[in-house]
């Protein structure tokens, strides 16, 4: 008795000292580096917020979605290029227009390429631009709002890829062409592309104060499909930096005609000299049709503009303006380390990662040393302009971004490792597996002049068997890593909405105090607002019945209308008037060839109904709002289309006819 | 119904037994219909009647006062107001507190009658001006932690009222529009 006594102290005591966890999650955040196991450094815990906010691209969901860092818990998922039926937008006559392009309406694109704002080099988390691929255009989002503000389109362009990065004072968002084509667009035998297709760089100014984007200039480039870009900074400020990949000028089988030579090129372009051509009247100003969409945060509306024409200066006529690095072997990702002078051609199908020098690369224009011209435009001298090689780091090399300790991390998708590797020495550090074939890697800050060197996220493109089984289709696959030490550390896996390519991270300080939380229905300047239920309504203009309708917990105003007829078009124009944080509503009708719209407090938005059926159709709030949210629901009466019965509206005993 | 036990001796006392059967099942059925719900729900519930909260005891037959009607000018409620000193009525400030009362307050509150909050009629006659504005500053803070407040809420079966952003001014206004109802 007494043995079993003893022992069961003892394993009480063990049981104790072991559930007793004095480094770990006991309501603090997540500490990092300073030691704790992984789930220790990744664990926020319930309550308490991430350090960084995680913005990666959501790829063919043209949407790009925010995630805490370090949980990798996904937040939201802002709507930029695609509709969103559960929010309306893209659905509501307020952002349709956002969708509005020289092709008509278009409801999704491939968003890819996220960059957050930059002063001094520094990420100052004011806006993020970020590129639609196959219908050109670049996006502004404002991290006021976490929502689309701004976009533009851009002509004379195909695959607009190598979008949307920003110059080092945000002077531009730059965007380039992949896929060349005629431009102008016309009838042409496709086999002669070569030496008539083209590229077109495109250099779009930001208003510093709004963020206002305009279409500056573009730069008319020879056909080599221009895939990815990166700015200058420090002594490279004013210079900019994209990768070619089709030097062999090849229109068909590009896997295989496009991937001939042994290096295509980097195109180095000096932008404060075209600025200066467009100033001498150098540019031809063609005509060019594009749509220009704004949201007005005040009216809660979008309009679109349409441009006619664009200002374009041919760089293989202006001396100066632009020249070509050879570089191993149809590259990918060029990336510019944080000291300016260090640009790295991640060839992709070559064995190893080249390294030029920017400082070289001016001697040798200054020197002439060329080893001859494409289409005008000088070709430098591959050894001149090398800084050295990172020999056999791995296959496949697709990104490098940097930390503030001097070091690269550069991903390599066939060999699915990122590899660790010092800038000067050339010498590999680290490998460490990505699951499975990473694409584009970010560190916060890693395209800037301050790298964070604390978290490294690797993008995947196979997903397999990282997570639960979910069918033959499946989400892309992310890793997390510590890179404070010597060696990186895998912190987390965590699955991502439909297909990141790259990312853009930023300390949650930088952001999160800026953001709104309602919008002021003091400052609501819609077209058809109503700023207290007294002013609601309903109005015939013909087929048009326009209602003017408010919710606040937990009704509408007003909740039965009659008097709507067979073939009319209903517009329901309602306004938000709670003023506290967080209380959306949401308005969905029967019988509707439409999506909801959901209204945050102190916004107005409009939904539009055609009734085809003659009865009495609910409508009601499809967000939960309040404990009274079911009662929150109404009427709408549609009587025959010949019917003479007259537009009358109410609220419990307060009716009204027109 | 009642048990009942009769002996039947002959075809005609068989008969005449089967039509007061009859007749007495009729009479029962008809008035069971009429007061059929009478079983199904609790003896003082009328159809058309407003439910009163039906876990009150019910030994007391007393009035029901609501927390909306209790007069009780002591409680200053519980939020940054702290005390209020009413002078005379200032027309300007009370035209003014009309203004904010038609733009933030009339989607759920009346003047002269029940809405979706109580009317506002006689508000400064049954609440301390600390109450009023705490309230009107503060709503979630009082139905948390002010037992009239949550009472309220309790009554207006979950309702809440919205927290409209209100500025300490507009909130005074607002009371000294209130002292002319």
């Amino acid at each position: 008795m007494r043995q079993s006594i003893r022992l069961l102290l003892v394993g009480a005591a063990l049981a104790t000292l072991t559930a007793c966890n004095p480094g770990g999650a006991n309501g603090k955040r997540a500490s990092s580096s300073s030691g704790g196991s992984a789930a220790e450094r990744v664990y926020v815990a319930p309550g308490e917020h991430d350090e960084y906010y995680g913005f990666l691209s959501g790829g063919f969901d043209g949407q790009i979605s925010v995630y805490g860092i370090p949980s990798g818990r996904l937040f939201k998922t802002i709507p930029v290029f695609s509709q969103v039926p559960m929010n309306g937008y893209g659905y509501t006559e307020e952002t349709k227009p956002m969708l509005e392009t020289s092709y008509g309406f278009v409801p999704w694109d491939d968003l890819h390429h996220p960059d957050i704002s930059q002063t001094n080099g520094e990420l100052d988390g004011r806006w993020i631009f970020a590129n639609g691929v196959n219908t050109p255009r670049i996006a502004r989002i404002d991290l006021q709002d976490f929502e689309t503000a701004e976009i533009i389109e851009i002509p004379n362009s195909a695959g607009n890829h190598s979008s949307a990065f920003v110059t080092e004072n945000t002077e531009y968002v730059v965007a380039g062409t992949r896929f060349s084509v005629p431009i102008p667009q016309q009838d042409m035998p496709i086999d002669e592309y070569k030496g008539n297709f083209k590229g077109t760089i495109s250099f779009i100014s930001v208003d510093q104060d709004s963020g206002e984007m305009d279409l500056s200039f573009q730069l008319m480039l020879p056909g080599f499909n221009y895939d990815l870009g990166h700015p200058g900074r420090h002594d490279s400020h004013g210079w900019f930096f994209f990768t070619t990949y089709n030097t062999e000028e090849a229109h068909t089988l590009q896997e295989v005609n496009a991937s001939q030579n042994d290096k295509d090129f980097i195109v180095a372009i000096n932008w404060k000299k075209a600025e200066e051509y467009l100033k001498q009247g150098k540019g031809k100003t063609v005509p060019a049709r594009y749509f220009h969409n704004k949201f007005d945060v005040k009216t809660h509306t979008a309009t679109s503009t349409v441009k006619e024409e664009v200002t374009i200066l041919d760089a293989m006529e202006l001396p100066g303006v632009a020249y070509f690095i050879p570089t191993p072997k149809s590259p990918h990702g060029v990336d510019v380390d944080p000291s300016g002078e260090y640009i790295i051609g991640n060839g992709k199908l070559s064995a190893n990662l080249t390294v030029h020098s920017f400082s070289k690369m001016l001697d040798a224009i200054e020197n002439e040393r060329f080893e001859g011209e494409a289409y005008g435009i000088p070709i430098l001298n591959f050894e001149d302009v090398l800084a050295g090689v990172v020999p056999q780091p791995g296959l496949g090399p697709l990104h490098t971004e940097f930390d503030d300790k001097g070091y690269a991390y550069t991903t390599f998708f066939i060999s699915s490792e990122v590899v660790k590797w010092e800038l000067g020495t050339w010498e590999v550090i680290d490998r460490k597996d990505s699951y499975y074939s990473p694409g584009h890697l970010v560190i916060p800050g890693g395209n800037s002049r301050k790298p964070d060197g604390k978290y490294m996220v690797t993008m995947n493109k196979i997903t397999k068997d990282r997570f639960l089984p979910v069918g033959p289709e499946l989400n892309h696959a992310a890793q997390l890593f510590d890179i404070t030490g010597d060696k990186m550390e895998l912190l987390l896996d965590f699955p991502t909405v439909a297909e990141p390519h790259y990312a853009a991270m930023i300390h949650a300080d930088k952001i999160k105090d800026k953001t709104r939380q309602i919008y002021k229905l003091s400052e609501n300047e819609h077209a058809r607002v109503v700023k207290n239920p007294g002013e609601t309504r309903v109005e015939r203009d013909g087929k048009n019945v326009h209602v003017y309708m408010s919710m606040i917990r937990s009704h509408f105003t007003p909740d039965n209308i009659e008097g709507v007829k067979v073939g009319d078009k209903v517009f329901f124009h309602i306004t938000n008037l709670e003023q506290d944080f967080d209380i959306p509503h949401g308005f969905a009708i029967l019988g509707n060839n439409n999506a909801e719209m959901l209204i945050l407090p102190g916004q107005t938005e409009t939904l539009t109904w055609e009734p085809k059926e003659v009865g009495v159709w609910p409508f009601y709030c499809t967000d939960f709002c309040s404990a009274l949210h079911q009662e929150m629901s109404g009427y709408i009466r549609v009587s025959p289309e010949d019917s003479d019965i007259k537009l009358s509206w109410a609220l419990d005993d307060s009716k009204f006819t027109e | 119904m009642p048990y009942v036990c009769i002996k039947i001796t002959n075809q005609k006392q068989l008969i005449t037994m089967r039509k007061y059967v009859l007749i007495f099942l009729f009479a029962g059925l008809l008035t069971s219909c009429g007061n059929s719900e009478d079983k199904k729900s609790k003896p003082e519930v009328k159809i058309g009647a407003q439910s009163s909260s039906t876990e009150k005891p019910k030994e007391t037959p007393k009035a029901v006062t609501s927390a909306e009607d209790l007069r009780d000018m002591n409680n200053k409620g519980v939020g940054v107001i702290k005390n209020v000193t009413l002078g005379d009525l200032d027309p300007a400030l009370a035209a003014k507190g009309e203004e904010v009362f038609k733009a933030n307050c009339t989607a759920c509150h009346k003047t002269d009658r029940k809405f979706i909050g109580p009317a506002m009629e006689g508000v400064v006659d049954r609440r301390a001006p600390e109450w009023i504005m705490n309230m009107i500053l503060d709503p979630e803070l009082m139905v948390k932690e002010d037992p009239l407040a949550r009472q309220l809420l309790i009554d207006y079966n979950g309702s809440p009222m919205a927290n409209q952003g209100m500025t300490e001014e507009q909130a005074r206004a607002l009371l000294e529009y209130f002292r002319t109802l």
